[in-house]
């Protein structure tokens, strides 16, 4: 098979084209196993978790629910594996005694790694398409430093998010920095794809009408390369998100969800659902800002590919 | 105008295999070796920020001064990465199968797969800390294993579903079974997307693994030595169990990128790129 | 059946051309040769090659898989260099008149960019030229309107049939107004009822604007058709081993296609294409070889 882009978005149907479900009925199904997981959730609870008493009263009627489950599983404790409603109840409750409710930090908070996360991408990016770039001019410079841009993503980021930090100083632009890190690595990685995978008669049609390189660059390399590229920020995006949060943690910057972390794990014991609670948050998240690249991606390329892929 | 142009060499036929090899490998052995000293003599001439990034001779002696903690983190934190990259893989390639096999399955999964892998899944270590206890190794394999499970699965599908539809009619023709076709066709097919994800894998289990260390673990365990030590300033101890790290990584890689050229010989990405 | 071959010993370019005799010839080429790779791997994609277009010609190349065809066309367009000998367009070395843009080119695939619409992608030669944005957009719809497409001018290549794609391909290569035209088995990936009513529409063309091709095919009959000249090449290594004039009317309709002449002129190409056969393997038997090896009954 030629050379098939490892585009996540691409048909993943393509050799087996007995498409079952219509886009409605995939939707339903997503749904099914989304409800299906919080559902084993309870069930697990229900079955070897601590006993449940709910007294509680709803549109005015009384339940006194009480069940003890008949095994014990310390994964399923409440401490370990909070009832789901405490952890949605958990939105609703003050942060801090007499502050704003839990939701309002979060989105406050999210909205904090969301700019570092945000510039992280951007540096990263830019930096992972120049060298992509740069790597595509000058063999000789690929040559020479891929092995190291491949090394620099086995460091793990935690060690260096410390001396970052210190040295920049505790700043969301410093954690910018480190989520800049983690994210360049998979766009020059797609660049040095991207860059070179346009038809070769093409680069032949570039060659007879006399283009210079600079030419061949905006009007055929990166034009070509978008596709790799956007499938690369999607994975960046996640990264970045990831990375925002982690370097937010040696610094101990309390405004942003990392903060939020080392917090509720610190106090995990008199509230474990404030953890799962900010967890969630940072789960929606890494999904808003995968999906924000999604929608730049259909932007940018409109008109561009047949209507009929996924 | 007469143009005799020599033809250009295709390859190594001229030069022995091991000349060209050493020729395409020396620029980057060029940079370590220029980096390595202009590391160690600028330091000495700016005296910049020693205590922060110190010289390799001062690393290197703290490796040796060190190599008692820092080999038994190695192991630790190293069985915690394989650990979790073998039982994370093995479970998104059986998942891929799973999801291959039965259609409506796939659309529905791998949707959400592939939203999960966006998912900070590190920052549920806290949570396995307390799952499985801070001091145990399965904790963090958990986590790495989470990680690797995602970029595993949706990848292996991929393989196993992006065939050729030309190849596929060529079984039908043949009229071999659904057993022959996966036997046949789709696995071949889906190892390089498998050793693609793999790769990636291999890195992101170190990450994985010391990362998860430093919501809690035992003090020899890497993760948790570099961020020590690192905090009372020791940042030599700390450099040098980070390269400790880093190489863990690289060597795992190389060990699957080796694993990979013994059973895909034939795969393009073996070949030079074009244009 | 009259002899109408030349042989392959006699210089290229001889017999009534159709054109009128222009100063020089469009493409000039003398004892060109291409050699791929070294030493004992070497492969001899071209060797000996003389071959001289006059203007307004249309020459096709023809000869089996190996012959060196494309290698040929690409070596008059300077996209490889030639390594003995050489090649000279307009007058100049090849190099010199590909950096001047003095041809356009077309390929077997119609290579437009995904992401441009139609009209952009007929600009883009002119836009690499540096022409300013309203001559290139006027110059654009004059070639769509050329190759009868106009109509699809803001459309995206993926919404138009494979044969209109290349219609757009020739469009493209002319929005230069070049002296030569090069085209490699343009058709090739068309259907045969596409293919003859593209040859159809190309020779419309041709006759409007007046340009050289230079055109590699593996088709006889299209090549018959569409030719003044029929190039017949051989491999192991390339060379030229005749070269036929088509000496067929103009202007080329469906009525062509059936007339006797045509037939008689499609025979002759396809017994120059045996008459390699015989030939083979090995490069250098000579015609008395070549001649026993038939008297032998080994033909």
């Amino acid at each position: 098979m030629a050379a098939a882009p490892a585009i996540a978005s691409a048909t993943l149907l393509r050799g087996d084209v007995r498409s079952g479900l219509s886009r409605r009925g995939r939707a339903a199904a997503i749904a099914v196993i989304v409800v299906g997981f919080l559902v084993l959730w309870e069930v697990v609870k229900w079955v070897g978790g601590d006993p449940w008493r709910i007294h509680a009263s709803i549109l005015g009627f009384a339940i006194n629910y009480e069940h003890f489950p008949p095994l014990k599983w310390a994964i399923a404790s409440d401490l370990a594996l909070p009832h789901l409603w405490s952890i949605i109840g958990a939105y609703g409750q003050p942060a801090v005694r007499f502050g704003p409710p839990v939701w309002q930090v979060l989105i406050g908070a999210s909205l904090f790694t969301l700019r570092e996360a945000f510039v992280g991408l951007v540096i990263g990016a830019a930096l992972g398409l120049l060298l992509g770039i740069v790597f595509v001019r000058f063999r000789v410079l690929e040559r020479a430093f891929v092995p190291y841009v491949v090394a620099s993503q086995t460091i793990p980021l935690i060690t260096i998010a410390p001396i970052v930090v210190i040295y920049l100083g505790a700043r969301w632009t410093s954690v910018a920095l480190i989520a800049a890190y983690l994210t360049f690595f998979p766009v020059t990685v797609a660049a040095l794809r991207g860059l070179r995978a346009a038809d070769p008669r093409a680069f032949e049609l570039m060659r007879a009408t006399a283009a210079s390189e600079t030419q061949v660059l905006w009007k055929l390399r990166l034009p070509a390369a978008t596709p790799y590229l956007f499938s690369a920020l999607r994975v960046s995006a996640s990264a970045s998100v990831v990375g925002a949060i982690i370097g937010e943690l040696p610094s101990g910057i309390p405004d942003g969800l990392g903060g939020q972390i080392l917090q509720d794990v610190q106090y995990y014991i008199t509230g474990p659902e404030r953890l799962w609670a900010t967890l969630a948050a940072a789960a929606v998240l890494g999904m808003v800002f995968v999906g924000l690249v999604g929608l730049a991606d259909r932007l940018v390329n409109r008109g561009r590919h047949q209507p009929a892929r996924t | 105008m007469t143009t005799a142009q020599p033809a250009a060499p295709a390859g190594p036929a001229l030069v022995g295999p091991w000349a060209s090899r050493l020729r395409e490998a020396l620029p980057s052995v060029a940079v370590f070796v220029g980096v390595l000293l202009a590391w160690e003599f600028s330091l000495r001439i700016l005296g910049v920020q020693q205590f922060l990034l110190p010289r390799p001779s001062v690393i290197l002696a703290a490796m040796v001064d060190q190599q008692a903690d820092l080999s038994r983190g190695a192991v630790y934190t190293a069985t915690e990465a394989l650990g979790g990259l073998v039982i994370g893989s093995f479970l998104g390639i059986c998942a891929a199968f799973a999801t291959a096999r039965w259609v409506s399955a796939r659309e529905a999964l791998l949707p959400v797969a592939i939203v999960a892998n966006s998912i900070p899944i590190i920052a549920l270590a806290p949570i396995t800390n307390i799952w499985f206890g801070s001091d145990n190794p399965m904790s963090r394999m958990a986590i790495v294993a989470v990680m690797v499970f995602f970029p595993l699965m949706i990848n292996t599908t991929r393989g196993l579903v992006e065939v050729d539809p030309a190849a596929l009619e060529l079984m039908d023709a043949n009229a071999a079974s659904t057993w022959q076709v996966i036997r046949k066709v789709r696995v071949p097919n889906a190892l390089p997307f498998v050793f693609t994800a793999f790769k990636v894998a291999t890195t992101i289990s170190v990450i994985g693994a010391v990362v998860g260390e430093y919501f809690g673990g035992p003090q020899y365990a890497l993760g948790v030595y570099i961020t020590s030590e690192a905090y009372v300033f020791r940042y030599m101890n700390a450099w040098a169990a980070i390269l400790i790290a880093s190489a863990m990584g690289i060597i795992f890689y190389l060990a699957v990128s080796g694993l990979e050229r013994l059973l895909l010989p034939w795969h393009s990405s073996r070949r030079q790129p074009a244009g | 059946m009259t002899e109408i071959r030349s042989s392959a010993t006699q210089p290229a370019g001889t017999g009534a051309a159709p054109a009128r005799s222009d100063a020089q010839p469009v493409v000039e080429i003398s004892g060109a040769g291409k050699i791929f790779g070294s030493g004992p791997t070497a492969v001899h994609a071209l060797q000996g090659i003389d071959l001289s277009i006059r203007a307004r010609e249309f020459v096709s190349l023809i000869g089996p898989s190996g012959c060196g065809k494309s290698t040929l066309l690409r070596l008059i367009g300077d996209l490889i260099p030639a390594s003995i000998g050489s090649v000279k367009v307009n007058g100049k070395p090849a190099r010199q008149a590909r950096m001047g843009r003095e041809y356009g080119i077309v390929f077997q695939a119609p290579v437009l960019f995904e992401w441009r619409t139609i009209d952009r992608n007929v600009e883009l030669p002119l836009e690499i030229s540096g022409r300013p944005a309203a001559e290139r957009r006027e110059r654009a719809l004059e070639m769509l309107r050329l190759v009868e497409l106009e109509e699809f001018a803001k459309k995206y290549p993926w919404q138009l049939s494979g044969g209109m794609q290349q219609r757009v391909a020739i469009a493209r290569a002319l929005v230069i107004d070049p002296k030569l035209l090069l085209m490699d088995e343009p058709f090739g990936a068309l259907d045969e009822m596409t293919r003859e009513r593209m040859n159809s529409e190309l020779m419309s063309i041709w006759r409007r604007t007046h340009t050289t091709v230079v055109f590699v095919t593996h088709s006889i009959p299209e090549a018959v058709f569409l030719s003044t000249r029929v190039v017949v090449m051989s491999a192991r290594p390339g060379r030229v081993t005749s070269v036929i004039d088509v000496d067929l009317p103009q202007p080329r309709t469906f009525e062509t296609r059936e007339s006797e002449r045509y037939f008689e002129l499609v025979t002759a190409v396809r017994e120059a294409l045996h008459q390699r056969d015989l030939d083979a393997p090995g490069a250098r038997e000579s015609n008395g070889d070549a001649a026993r090896i038939r008297a032998e009954g080994y033909a």
